[in-house]
């Protein structure tokens, strides 16, 4: 028998949001791409939630856009509502988020995948790695095609051996009902790669023409629309926009609940995955909770043509009668017609602590992962990581350096380095609070922490560096102007101060000391500037936050300083700790399991004490000295 | 961890001697010493000294001085450590360095690790690599002992107050940190206006927590000295006239002294924390079996054990027992009730100990002072010592509260401000942190498992 046999340089398995990201960023670095999917109608498919962005999340679409990558374009190309969350707060927080027309975003990105050189797209299932003395060299496809390959990217996402439940029904697909993947688990379990079983869920959607929307608060979006993409012009985005609908659950429906939560496969124990904390279902919600008397329920548009509305925070495994009822009880729902039902998905995914920080398999050369397959959850998640995991291994193939953002220059780097450092037991969300240096990780600063690194990669173009860096020399060169422009305690500015509620000035100062006060900003300081030349707004912007937010960032930058010494502390991975005298044994053990790339990485594993971090630095030291040969 | 701050420690023993050093490491060390430091010849600073000099002056906190010392500055690369180093002579006691010390970290020291010196000038290529060995020895020994110290010496009351404090903390961040996660379902506006009070709260508690440690420290000080013996052999009587008062519980019920209790007494200078101990006899009572199980563990931490015998009964299993906890430590062994008729005497003890033995009678106050001169012998000529990390332990925790007290201002200035919500929580974690050290948590997840035990979050 005679099988197909194919070469490529790059082999990316699974065409969700990390797979699209991986095997675009390969193909526009230059390399002969191919991606696999088990359905190719499910491209960039948004299984659940219909929008991208949000907390955080935000963060990582406009980090993913100044690097080079495809979300943000995408989703500005075909958003229905968008909204910045948080503009009362600070700007760090400042976070943006855009409802998706779902089957838009989808074609959009085929689209683009489509029409990008050296990629191919292939309608198959990977059920086999290749590997050869601890290099991977291809894969098989169920149906026995050889593709032998440089470098492959797993993306299957919630894909692998998924099975979909609600109530005792349970049925062996992966998510809407598509085909699972279920075969190569047990290829990668013979690499000897250890894998977790993660659960998550999805709400039911619903008939619009079921639902009366006259009880329900309207969501309207932003008046002023700001793009997820650097290079999107905000002029060409300004539409109309859907709403979204609010409504809350109440007694009836927690009681209906609390009578049938022994019908719940979560509560019977059908279910055996490990479900995410911060996206609880609503019976899991309605039991933890129990003082609260209702939740909230956003009903979402899922795209311009159709009438299929998302039952947003109402997400659910409960059996198919039970779903209705419940529904039915909350306001506005009344009579509201189910299209498709809740349920939960259990899925494959691996230990990612088996991943070295730039996403390589630590015992496999040449073999990445990203997604959801890393133990993560949500699209932006994904796609962040399926971009990082596609470029490090293009680097890899092209044997050029592999790239790593830290915890200190991207949300991308705080997600990747909690993946692979700490012990995690839910599929993991990105959280503000989870960065410890948001002040200089803000959105709107995305570019200009970023885009050199996309242009160094190859995937910014020169254009956009240039612009790039000509914004940080105006913002710099203005600021240090502002701070020589002085200003008198005269009438004039006595007059000001007080149309602006600002307490008058006592003796002489300037222009930067100013704009500092929380009621005044650059703009409207401009009568006591006149050698001003005009600058573009988002410039303008970065220099009222820099100004206004410089004692709390100057202050996060130190602890940079101290963070980075740490970071630069490089470990080799052919240490063997269990010959270093002084560490603790659980040190050891942990230490030659997670392999650690530096000292920084090494002292945020669970388990490894200050005392032992002394131990390492002093270690290291005496190795470099000794002139041992040390990378 | 590895820091390039400025650190400083008193870097000799803390123990009899009038003098000592107060030893300041890093960058700014010559900057904080010169915000302290008043020379006698009017204006010298010691930025502008040439480096490997002595200067003359006092130390001095506003207006007061502190002590009159001798500085001696030596700037990178030629010392111990590689840094810039300031040596401040001191000559005012034990207390006055302490003072000195603390002006130091007032002024932008950090209290030094546990042998963080050492590691600093191995680090910076000062000490020998063959010595690296030595070097990681040192630092876990003196890393050890301050985590014992730190475990065993806090008081119950002040962790609990740190353990709270940190809680109500927590608390407040996570629903911050919720609400920017999920503005949709949690609201915050004008939150730092509901926040102050709570606040103020918090650093008044922390603020009375600070005042008693300036008297009465928050680890306590001194050659940790605990009494054996079996029960009713006259333990707490003994206890009770060290301390000149009725503490513990003295009764004829064999088994009286539950609790332990811990009392600082002065012989001459010598600060001695006695440590009074439930008796140790095999015992059903589960209550007392706690006690006897510390007593246990006391007397394997302790600098001095004295052991008491009842003169008038037989020594039994027990004793022996006792004795055997002692055998390798320093100690001393009191016959006790040498007023009533002699049962057990000195020659028979010797079978089985070769400390030093004294006949007493605490009943009768007899015998006792021979007691206080061998401790002061054994003192002075540096047999019994003081255990240091417990000054600098002491040190580093009441430095740590300061610095939270300092992160809550913050917090209340972010607040007056009409800052954003998100940026208290900067100032918060910092105090949860900094208090985290006191009791040796660190934060981990915490915020992130608080944030999802408490509030309910997602779609």
């Amino acid at each position: 028998m005679s099988n197909v046999k194919e070469e490529y340089d790059i082999l990316v398995v699974g065409a969700g949001h990390a797979g699209c990201e991986a095997a675009l960023a390969c193909a526009r670095l230059g390399l002969n791409t191919i991606m696999f999917t088990v359905s190719i109608d499910s491209i960039a498919l948004m299984p659940c939630n219909p929008n991208i962005g949000g907390s955080s999340k935000g963060h990582l679409v406009k980090e993913l856009d100044a690097l080079g990558g495809e979300m943000g374009k995408n989703i500005d190309k075909t958003f229905i509502q968008s909204k910045m969350l948080n503009k009362s707060k600070g700007p760090a927080v400042h976070s943006l988020r855009a409802q998706a027309d779902k089957q838009d975003y989808s074609r959009e990105m085929r689209r683009t995948l489509e029409n990008t050189d050296n990629l191919t797209i292939r309608q198959a299932e990977i059920s086999e790695l290749m590997v050869n003395d601890g290099v991977i060299v291809g894969a098989k496809t169920f149906s026995g095609a050889e593709y032998y390959t440089k470098g492959v990217i797993l993306c299957t996402g919630t894909y692998l051996r998924a099975r979909c439940i609600y109530g005792d029904v349970s049925n062996p697909t992966g998510p809407n009902g598509l085909q699972a993947a279920n075969h190569l688990t047990d290829s990668l379990k013979s690499l000897g790669i250890e894998m977790y079983r993660f659960k998550t869920g999805t709400p039911a959607r619903v008939d619009k023409r079921s639902i009366d929307f006259s009880k329900m608060e309207e969501q309207f979006g932003d008046e002023e629309i700001v793009p997820f993409s650097f290079s999107t012009n905000p002029e060409d985005i300004q539409k109309e926009q859907i709403s979204c609908w609010l409504t809350y659950t109440n007694e009836k429906t927690h009681q209906i609940i609390k009578d049938n939560i022994d019908r719940s496969p979560l509560f019977s124990g059908m279910i055996e995955g490990t479900g995410p904390r911060y996206c609880p279902s609503i019976e899991d919600k309605v039991m933890k909770f129990a003082d609260k008397n209702r939740h909230q329920v956003f009903i979402e548009p899922e795209g311009n043509y159709t009438n299929e509305m998302y039952l947003g925070g109402m997400s659910s495994s409960l059996p198919e009668d039970v779903q209705y009822e419940m529904y039915r009880t909350v306001p506005g729902l009344e009579n509201v017609k189910i299209v498709r039902n809740a349920y939960a998905i259990e899925y494959d995914c691996i230990n990612p602590r088996q991943l070295k920080p730039t996403l390589e398999f630590k015992n496999i050369k040449g073999l990445f992962s990203g997604g959801q397959f890393n133990g993560s959850s949500g699209y932006e998640e994904a796609a962040v990581q399926g971009f990082i995991a596609g470029v490090n291994c293009a680097m890899y193939v092209l044997g050029r350096e592999q790239i790593i953002l830290d915890r200190s220059q991207a949300y991308i780097g705080v997600l990747i380095d909690d993946l692979v450092t700490k012990e995690n037991h839910e599929p993991y969300r990105m959280m503000t609070s989870r960065a410890e240096y948001r002040l200089l990780l803000r959105q709107d600063n995305a570019d200009l922490r970023l885009t050199e690194i996309g242009y160094k990669i190859g995937l910014v173009s020169e254009e956009t560096y240039r612009s790039v860096e000509l914004k940080k020399r105006q913002i710099e060169d203005e600021i240090a102007r502002l701070n020589t422009i002085t200003v008198g305690a005269n009438k004039k500015m006595s007059d000001f101060l007080e149309l602006h509620n600002s307490t008058p000035l006592k003796t002489g100062s300037n222009l930067a000391e100013l704009i500092k006060r929380p009621e005044l900003n650059y703009e409207i300081l401009s009568e006591f500037d006149s050698e001003r030349e005009e600058l573009p707004k988002d410039v303008i912007n970065q220099i009222n936050i820099n100004l206004k937010y410089d004692g709390y960032i100057k202050r996060q930058m130190r602890q940079v300083e101290q963070f980075k010494k740490l970071e630069n502390k490089k470990l080799s991975e052919n240490i063997d700790y269990c010959q270093i005298n002084g560490l603790r044994n659980e040190a050891k053990q942990k230490l030659n399991t997670y392999k650690p790339v530096s000292i920084g990485q090494a002292s945020r594993i669970s388990g490894v004490s200050p005392a032992d971090i002394s131990v390492l630095l002093i270690y290291l030291e005496q190795i470099n000295k000794e002139g041992g040969k040390h990378e | 961890m590895y820091r390039t701050d400025t650190i400083a420690a008193i870097s000799t023993s803390l123990g009899n001697s009038g003098i000592g050093i107060v030893r300041i490491s890093g960058e700014d060390s010559i900057q904080i010493a010169d915000k302290i430091f008043r020379s006698v010849k009017n204006g010298k600073k010691l930025k502008d000294v040439p480096s490997h000099t002595i200067h003359y002056g006092n130390i001095i906190d506003g207006d007061n001085i502190i002590d009159e010392v001798l500085v001696m500055v030596m700037k990178e690369p030629n010392t111990y450590t590689r840094e810039n180093i300031v040596e401040i002579n001191c000559h005012g006691g034990a207390l006055v360095m302490k003072k000195v010390l603390n002006l130091a970290l007032r002024n932008g020291a950090r209290c030094a690790d546990p042998g963080e010196f050492t590691k600093r000038a191995f680090l910076n290529g000062r000490i020998d690599l063959s010595q690296a060995e030595a070097v990681i020895n040192v630092i876990n020994a003196k890393n050890n002992m301050a985590l014992d110290v730190s475990l065993k010496q806090l008081k119950g009351s002040i962790s609990n107050v740190v353990i709270n404090i940190r809680k109500e903390i927590l608390h407040e961040m996570a629903y911050i940190e919720s609400a920017l996660d999920d503005p949709e379902h949690y609201h915050m506006d004008n939150y730092g206006e509901e926040l102050k009070p709570k606040i103020l709260n918090l650093k008044n508690r922390l603020q009375k927590l600070l005042d008693t440690a300036d008297n009465g420290r928050i680890i306590t000080e001194g050659i940790r000295t605990v009494i054996l013996g079996k029960p009713n052999v006259g333990k707490s009587s003994l206890m009770n006239f060290l301390l000149g008062e009725d503490r513990a519980i003295v009764t004829d019920i064999a088994g009286t002294t539950r609790d332990i209790l811990e009392e600082n007494i002065r012989i001459d200078d010598i600060s001695l924390n006695i440590i009074d101990t439930a008796g140790i006899r095999d015992t059903n009572d589960v209550v007392e079996k706690i006690g006897v199980k510390r007593a246990k563990e006391l007397a394997h931490s302790s600098d001095f054990i004295i052991m008491l015998l009842d003169s008038s009964a037989p020594l039994d299993e027990d004793d022996k027992e006792i004795i055997k906890l002692i055998e390798d430590k320093k100690a001393v062994v009191l016959l006790n009730k040498s007023d009533l008729k002699t049962v057990t005497d000195e020659k028979e003890v010797r079978m089985y100990t070769d400390k030093e033995i004294i006949n007493v009678s605490v009943k009768n106050e007899v015998g006792i002072e021979k007691l206080t001169e061998l401790i002061k012998k054994m003192f002075y000529s540096g047999d019994i010592t003081f255990n240091d990390e417990v000054y600098l332990t002491n040190e580093r925790h009441k430095h740590a509260i300061y610095e939270s007290i300092g992160s809550l201002d913050l917090v209340l200035e972010s607040i007056e401000s009409g800052m954003p919500e998100d940026f208290l929580t900067i100032d918060l974690m910092n105090t949860y942190e900094t208090l985290g050290s006191i009791i040796g948590e660190q934060m981990g997840e915490d915020l992130v498992n608080e944030i999802f035990s408490k509030f309910c979050m997602g779609k």
